[in-house]
């Protein structure tokens, strides 16, 4: 028995030459030693494989020819703790069998035999907690939905992805379609759910492909025990990750948010009681239902239980996919498994267009919903993009804003109309022709947009401005002072 | 007869700026307010209509709420303790109406609704008289195809009464909001000029709802234009109740 080789077949390798690579290592070793799978996780060495020899050693490499070496023993590798991901580049994404061999479906079969409620009682144990961004308990949501009084109920899933640098859920799709679809299904099982959709963004191609391919062999072979799961895909809106804009989508609708209460736990899709969580959250629930949610809930803090995983990108020279316990540190991820030298890092943005920076002078920050929420940023989807000290922050927060202009629904006045008064106003301090007037007006208005905006977007919409308001404060003052020859960004605290 | 109905839910008790209000169960918290005789400023909002929430003009505080209400979809509650007007929501609703007129064409002085425009009584009513956000001058178009109307969405604020009006009332949807952000416009039929669309019945209850000079009857000139919002309202109580207002 020789080696035989796993070749990641996820966006990023393939974008880095994937092909090349497996080609390569099929004329070396034969094509049925070559096995596609997920997500390998450092994706900025791309393309990847890894090897598997016939001693259990397995060694990683990166390159078209294969030609960087990686080490496996890096923290990198070693401080991740992979639940959501445990199958991610193991599996061969378009074979069910091959799901199926390594426990796929495993845990659906044992929930069939137990009640609803024993179901939902052990998601409330784990202290799962919305992965989508808000954080709100996975456990009382299905509780929720279950107890509403109708014949019916239906299951969705969020897989709208669209924070800019984020990517944990379509290494999800792209690398194990089947632990979504049993989450989901398991999900159908506790609240009494009839019918199921996921709601896809246009742009994720392959995970689109992967998901029908893995739905069409559920159903073949029966597993989801009749569970219709259908697809929708979106068309472009980034508005349509808020929930009630998604459901509208799926309707048929505009993809515009409402006002809520009604939740769609109470009233979502054509009416029905809905249950919606995104990937990652449906992604958990085989592993908590495995292991029980004790298990689960030994991991992580006292709020924020488990793992989470995050797109880490940016300035930084170890960039991918990594799922680590809640309560790390952003010193150890951006440091230890980053790899940034000591002293180079500005800040970290977690959370997208919704959140904000954290300094690097508080880099020991635990990852948790709570800590994050107190700088003034997000957990959000998982997105960390790490910030030098190139960038300037106010041409960052500009960049937050713009997008959020471009993606407002338009619904309603102060996400439609506020968020281009705020743009401009930002521009001018871009530009540093802005005067302390501009500021009293930037601060006021995001006040504003965040208090009085109809959705999330909107009132998230000025985070990232009052963010690096706080941290870094000092540039946005300095733009007013005028022109002058030194360079806008503040220099990196010690 | 009455006998046999059942008992409507009782009335609930809640304090708004400190008066002592009854309002019925399933009252909106805006019914309540103008019930008692108080002034929450609206302009997407139509009695009538179904409530969008979208122009925010109408968000009050509620103790123990986190996050500011729309009064406009939010149910009232025994106990509820409301103010309509805080430093904090009078600087919000200015704010709100400055945004208003910048990001469209306003011009008072040459507009058909100049005097009967609820953009324009919402903007005295909360003391704006300029923006001091800059003015976004927006090129958007006229659309005088239609025999009767025309549409000038320079002084369209998105309210999207004619878009509900149509829809709910008329049943003919003629209306609906095309593109997004700052880019969206209300478009006819399928973004066709208004006067090429079919299911148009020449009602003109779109011009009858509209808030502003936007939707207008082609003989008005300036400050010309009158407006009947009560329609939605007297329309759903000739229907619903047989009661009819010309009788």
């Amino acid at each position: 028995m020789g080696v035989s080789w796993r070749c990641c077949d996820a966006t990023a390798c393939r974008a880095a030459g994937g092909a090349a690579l497996r080609q390569r290592l099929e004329a070396e070793v034969g094509a049925d030693r070559v096995k596609p799978v997920g997500c390998l996780r450092l994706c900025g060495m791309g393309p990847l494989a890894a090897a598997d020899h016939a001693d259990g050693s397995t060694e990683l490499v990166g390159g078209v020819a294969g030609e960087r070496r990686l080490d496996l023993a890096h923290p990198f590798f070693l401080l991740q703790r992979s639940v959501v991901l445990e199958r991610c580049g193991l599996v061969n994404p378009n074979s069910i069998e091959d799901a199926i061999a390594q426990g796929a479906y495993a845990a659906l079969d044992r929930c069939r035999q137990l009640a609803p409620q024993a179901v939902i009682e052990q998601v409330e144990r784990s202290g799962l907690r919305g992965r989508g961004g808000a954080g709100y308990p996975t456990g009382r949501k299905w509780q929720l939905v279950a107890a509403q009084a109708s014949p019916t109920r239906a299951v969705v899933c969020n897989a709208d992805e669209g924070d800019p640098g984020a990517f944990m859920d379509r290494a999800v799709l792209e690398g194990d379609p089947h632990r979504l679809l049993e989450g989901m299904a398991i999900a159908a099982h506790a609240v009494g759910a009839a019918e199921a959709f996921i709601y896809v963004r246009a742009e994720y191609a392959l995970a689109i492909e992967r998901l029908r391919t893995a739905i069409a062999a559920a159903e073949a072979r029966g597993v989801l025990a009749g569970l219709p799961i259908q697809l929708r895909i979106g068309a472009g809106a980034y508005v349509c990750g808020e929930e009630t804009a998604l459901l509208h989508s799926i309707e048929g609708g505009r993809g515009t948010p409402r006002p809520r209460p009604p939740y769609p736990a109470v009233s979502g899709l054509w009416g029905l009681p809905t249950l919606i969580n995104n990937v990652e959250t449906f992604a958990a629930v085989p592993a908590i239902l495995r292991e029980g949610g004790d298990w689960y809930a030994a991991m992580g803090t006292a709020t924020s239980k488990g793992t989470k995983v995050f797109a880490l990108s940016g300035a930084i020279p170890h960039t991918g996919l990594i799922e680590v316990e809640m309560g790390t540190s952003l010193r150890t991820i951006v440091e230890a498994m980053g790899q940034s030298p000591p002293g180079q890092v500005k800040a970290v943005q977690t959370g997208g267009p919704s959140g904000g920076c954290v300094p690097a002078a508080l880099l020991d920050t635990p990852v948790d919903y709570e800590s994050l929420q107190s700088l003034g940023s997000i957990m959000g989807s998982g997105g960390m993009v790490v910030i030098d000290g190139a960038m300037a922050m106010p041409e960052l927060a500009r960049y937050f804003m713009r997008f959020c202009v471009d993606e407002s629904c338009g619904k309603c006045l102060p996400c439609r109309a506020g968020t281009v008064q705020l743009a401009q106003l930002l521009d001018r301090f871009v530009e540093r022709r802005a005067t302390a007037a501009d500021l009293v007006q930037l601060e006021q208005l995001c006040g504003m947009v965040k208090a009085t905006s109809l959705c999330g977007l909107g009132q998230s919409a000025p985070n990232p401005v009052l963010s690096t308001l706080r941290f870094f404060r000092a540039e946005y003052e300095a733009a007013i002072a005028g022109p002058i020859a030194a360079p806008i960004a503040a220099p990196i605290a010690p | 007869m009455t006998g046999a109905q059942l008992p409507a839910q009782l009335p609930v008790r809640l304090s708004i700026n400190g008066l002592v209000v009854e309002a019925a169960a399933e009252a909106t918290l805006l019914q309540a307010i103008r019930s008692a005789g108080l002034q929450v400023p609206t302009l997407c909002h139509l009695d009538g209509l179904t409530p969008v929430g979208a122009c925010r003009l109408c968000l009050v505080v509620i103790e123990g709420h986190p996050k500011l209400e729309p009064a406009c979809v939010t149910a009232v509650a025994d106990g509820m303790v409301v103010h309509t007007h805080t430093p904090e929501l009078d600087t919000y609703r200015r704010m709100a109406v400055e945004l208003f007129f910048a990001e469209g064409n306003h011009v008072c002085a040459v507009c058909v609704a100049n005097g009967a425009c609820e953009l324009q009584a919402v903007a005295v009513e909360v003391g704006m008289d300029h923006s001091r956000f800059p003015y976004q001058y927006p090129r958007r178009q006229v659309d005088a195809s239609h025999p009767l109307f025309s549409l000038d969405h320079h002084r369209c604020i998105l309210c999207t009464r004619c878009v509900r009006v149509c829809d709910e009332i008329e049943a003919a949807h003629v209306w609906d909001v095309g593109y997004r952000g700052s880019s969206c416009s209300i478009i006819a039929g399928l973004d066709q000029p208004w006067g090429e669309v079919a299911a148009c019945t020449n009602c003109g209850k779109c011009v009858d709802v509209c808030p502003t000079g936007a939707l207008f009857r082609k003989e008005d000139g300036s400050g010309e234009k009158q407006p009947h919002p009560e329609r939605a309202q007297q329309l759903v109580e000739a229907r619903t109740e047989h009661h009819w207002h010309n009788q």
